[in-house]
């Protein structure tokens, strides 16, 4: 029998972006990402759902101590992002967009390396209430 | 007399910095928010306008008509823009939710018909952080 189990821990961070391509004109960039090019940045509440599947642990019945999960993301997600400009403070975007595609799998394969390898992982992330993607897609 | 409520949102990247003061102590006062490179909310707005419901209409305003009026005169003027640095009504002031509602009211005053009156302006920063001004 399947024992599987998600459990799912939710976090937030408020960050400043654009979205830039350096190798395109300032018309080609505008064009593509319309208001979200402005030269000087916007910036979002972003809602982060971090999803773990597993089989729930014959000692302790947790599939992850929701604990340890939320220090992971505080310690190694959030303190990264929360109350940054996404282009500037981020090293990984200097040279990547930082779109919610990319930043949600930025978040994944950093916390990839931090959970059990026995755990499925998978990110969602909201821009906004109505702009969310995830990774990896299901 | 009947009050009418209609929520717009904008998202926007700032950060609380007073120019007055060292790094250090805008670090102290401000915390996180002070970072120099900015930061963003998605910002929620709610504004509130009271009158009389008109015979004619049913309305106090019509509520698309209110919505045009926030967004033609706010939303434009600062959805996806740095407030420190792109929103004329923000120029010399500090960007608080406290300080941009003020400057949406004294905005939105200005465009209401006769008859509709502003009654407050209520600005999600985030979810669990907001700020209601009343006029005075």
């Amino acid at each position: 029998m399947n024992k599987k189990v998600s459990v799912f821990r939710k976090e937030h961070f408020c960050a400043a972006h654009r979205l830039n391509n350096p190798a395109w004109d300032a018309n080609k960039n505008v064009e593509a990402f319309g208001k979200c090019n402005n030269p000087n940045y916007h910036g979002h509440n972003y809602e982060l759902v971090v999803k773990i599947t597993g089989e729930p642990a014959p000692d302790t019945g947790f599939v992850i101590d929701l604990k340890f999960l939320s220090d992971m993301i505080k310690q190694h997600v959030t303190n990264k992002l929360d109350h940054r400009n996404l282009n500037l403070d981020v090293a990984e975007f200097s040279h990547m967009n930082p779109t919610t595609e990319n930043i949600a799998i930025l978040i994944y394969n950093i916390l990839r390396e931090k959970i059990d390898d026995a755990l499925e992982l998978q990110v969602r992330l909201y821009e906004t209430e109505r702009n969310f993607v995830e990774y990896p897609a299901a | 007399m009947i009050f009418l409520t209609r929520v717009e949102h904008f998202n926007a990247a700032h950060k609380l910095y007073n120019e007055a003061w060292s790094k250090e102590k805008n670090e102290e006062e401000f915390g996180k928010c002070a970072n120099e490179n900015w930061h963003g909310h998605n910002y929620d707005l709610h504004v509130t306008v009271k009158g009389d419901v008109s015979a004619d209409t049913g309305f106090v305003i019509n509520a698309s008509t209110l919505g045009k009026i926030i967004k033609n005169f706010i939303i434009e003027e600062i959805d996806h823009k740095n407030l420190n640095v792109d929103v004329e009504m923000m120029k010399g002031k500090l960007c608080s939710a406290e300080n941009l509602a003020i400057a949406i009211w004294q905005q939105l005053s200005l465009h209401l018909p006769p008859g509709v009156i502003l009654h407050s302006v209520k600005l999600y920063e985030t979810p669990r952080i907001f700020v209601e001004y009343f006029g005075s």
